[in-house]
């Protein structure tokens, strides 16, 4: 059974998990991380394809994550991410800076089954000097000295994000957010909350087939109407920015954080999603 | 001359930085380089073709996040806007974090994002930061998000061409590896520059005043850039320029 509950979705992500997540407004599972949530997992590890926003500032002020790679964490135009800024200059949490090419070419080689790719750029920044598992070598290509980066594939354990449509067969459409292609390619599994659950199959229409992913690569599906809230969802809606600046604001201190999980995650099924 | 406000004062200054160029890309939160670019393309007949990330009708990728990353690579983005909570002397920009011991430092920012890679492949990178300040410009930055010079033999077709603040232009030059002090806003001293820049720079004799905006250049600002730039930047777009979009 591929289209299953928002609950059952979630208790599929380890603890300790290699979780890979969209960016924000990219197709981010709000409603499937707050079900997360309640299961109170831990030692998860996030790989930001490529940046991060407000699930990743949750995920990590809730103690639910031991590391991360990313290549920026923000709430863009509500600001900082306090609970990620407080968890990497305290130490609580393990980061992996990073570029955001650098972190689709490591999804890239694991979609493609090779070991690494190579990268320009980098050569200089402190970003290559704190990253031990990346290698610079010397273009074999080349005649004279070329130095270029190599980068290691990365397969995440499971790739969690939120999609317009799916059909009952647990294929899901993402449209032109081909990031979310691959992500999915690259990990061992996916799973997705939709918005909507349609009858028949994505297949059968040639204009959704082209931005449908296939169950081949997604196990489950779960239905979250507003699964992105309060995050905008491509083509469907935008940011509720009351909701992200309350959670801005409130996740500048310990308590507010702790009030704010209280009320929207914790507080009542209903409410939390 | 016209009444203007300082950051059409700065859409003017990095508009004219644009000129020849045939696509010109900024990330997310760029308003001013964003309104110039457009000022760019409407005074010189069509080009560049601006791509403003965030923005579904100043974007044509579709194609995901990597579309943009693999124009750069092959040469088909000119220009791009870098900003930077440290930039220092040498053209190095810190988005990471200030203070020692990374990555416990002191202050955390959100991270590198495409700069590592992004400084490397555009042509035409300009610094962009407002604040004008020793807090800003440093003597050495803490962290290196993108190095502004590399070593002979690094692949590096891209790199720093100016900087642009809220008190001054300056332009980078590579041979050199220095900062050179192209013009001061109009207002500003010389002692004003040398007093809140943390790092030395080249100067000449007499350095020029920055062209004010003209009349033709603020009507098209306040007009039909200002109402494009609305799509992207509602709220720059209204306080700023006056342009109130139906919500």
């Amino acid at each position: 059974m591929s289209v299953i509950s928002l609950d059952e979705l979630v208790a599929r992500i380890a603890d300790g998990a290699l979780l890979g997540l969209p960016s924000d407004r990219r197709g981010v599972a709000m409603a499937a991380t707050r079900a997360l949530l309640r299961r109170r997992p831990r030692g998860l590890r996030l790989y930001n394809m490529p940046t991060g926003g407000m699930q990743t500032d949750l995920l990590i002020g809730a103690g639910a994550v031991a590391e991360i790679e990313t290549s920026g964490v923000s709430l863009g135009e509500f600001g900082a991410a306090p609970r990620f800024a407080r968890a990497v200059t305290s130490g609580s949490v393990v980061i992996r800076d990073a570029t955001c090419p650098a972190i689709h070419a490591q999804l890239q080689a694991a979609e493609k089954g090779v070991p690494f790719l190579p990268i320009r750029g980098l050569i200089g920044s402190d970003v290559l000097t704190h990253r031990a598992d990346w290698r610079v070598i010397d273009n074999p290509m080349a005649d004279a000295g070329d130095p270029l980066v190599l980068l290691p594939a990365v397969t995440p354990d499971v790739a969690l994000f939120h999609v317009a449509l799916a059909d009952r067969d647990g294929n899901v459409w993402v449209g032109r957010e081909r990031d979310l292609v691959t992500l999915a390619h690259a990990s061992r599994t996916t799973l997705a909350t939709a918005e909507k659950i349609i009858d028949g199959s994505l297949y059968d229409d040639e204009r959704l087939a082209a931005g449908a992913l296939s169950n081949f690569y997604v196990s489950a599906v779960a239905e979250a109407k507003h699964g992105a809230w309060p995050l905008a969802q491509p083509g469907l809606y935008e940011d509720d920015a009351d909701a992200i600046a309350a959670y801005a604001s409130a996740a500048k201190s310990d308590e507010g954080f702790a009030g704010w999980l209280a009320e929207h995650v914790f507080a009542s099924r209903q409410a939390a999603q | 001359m016209s009444a203007y406000r300082p950051e059409e004062l700065l859409i003017a200054v990095i508009a004219r930085l644009l000129a020849g160029t045939r696509h010109v890309a900024m990330g997310v939160a760029s308003p001013i380089p964003g309104s110039a670019a457009l000022l760019a393309r409407d005074q010189n007949g069509g080009l560049p073709r601006v791509s403003i990330l965030g923005s579904p009708r100043h974007t044509f990728w579709s194609d995901g996040g990597k579309e943009l990353f693999d124009c750069a690579a092959q040469g088909r983005i000119d220009a791009f806007f870098l900003s930077g909570a440290q930039i220092d002397g040498q053209a190095n920009v810190n988005l990471v974090g200030i203070g020692d011991g990374y990555p416990q430092q002191k202050v955390r920012f959100s991270g590198s994002f495409g700069s590592a890679f992004l400084y490397f492949m555009v042509p035409r990178v300009i610094l962009f930061r407002p604040d004008h300040d020793r807090r800003v410009l440093v003597r050495k930055v803490d962290f290196i998000s993108a190095p502004g010079v590399s070593e002979p033999g690094v692949h590096r077709p891209g790199g720093p061409y100016a900087l642009v603040t809220g008190k001054a232009l300056f332009l980078f030059d590579r041979a050199k590896q220095r900062f050179r002090l192209e013009s001061v806003h109009p207002g500003v001293s010389i002692d004003d520059i040398v007093a809140n820049t943390g790092f030395d720079f080249d100067r000449p004799a007499q350095v020029p005043v920055t062209p004010a905006p003209d009349a033709a250049t603020l009507a098209l600002i306040r007009g039909p850039i200002g109402r494009e730039i609305a799509e992207a930047y509602p709220q720059f777009a209204a306080d700023i320029l006056g342009i109130r979009t139906a919500a």
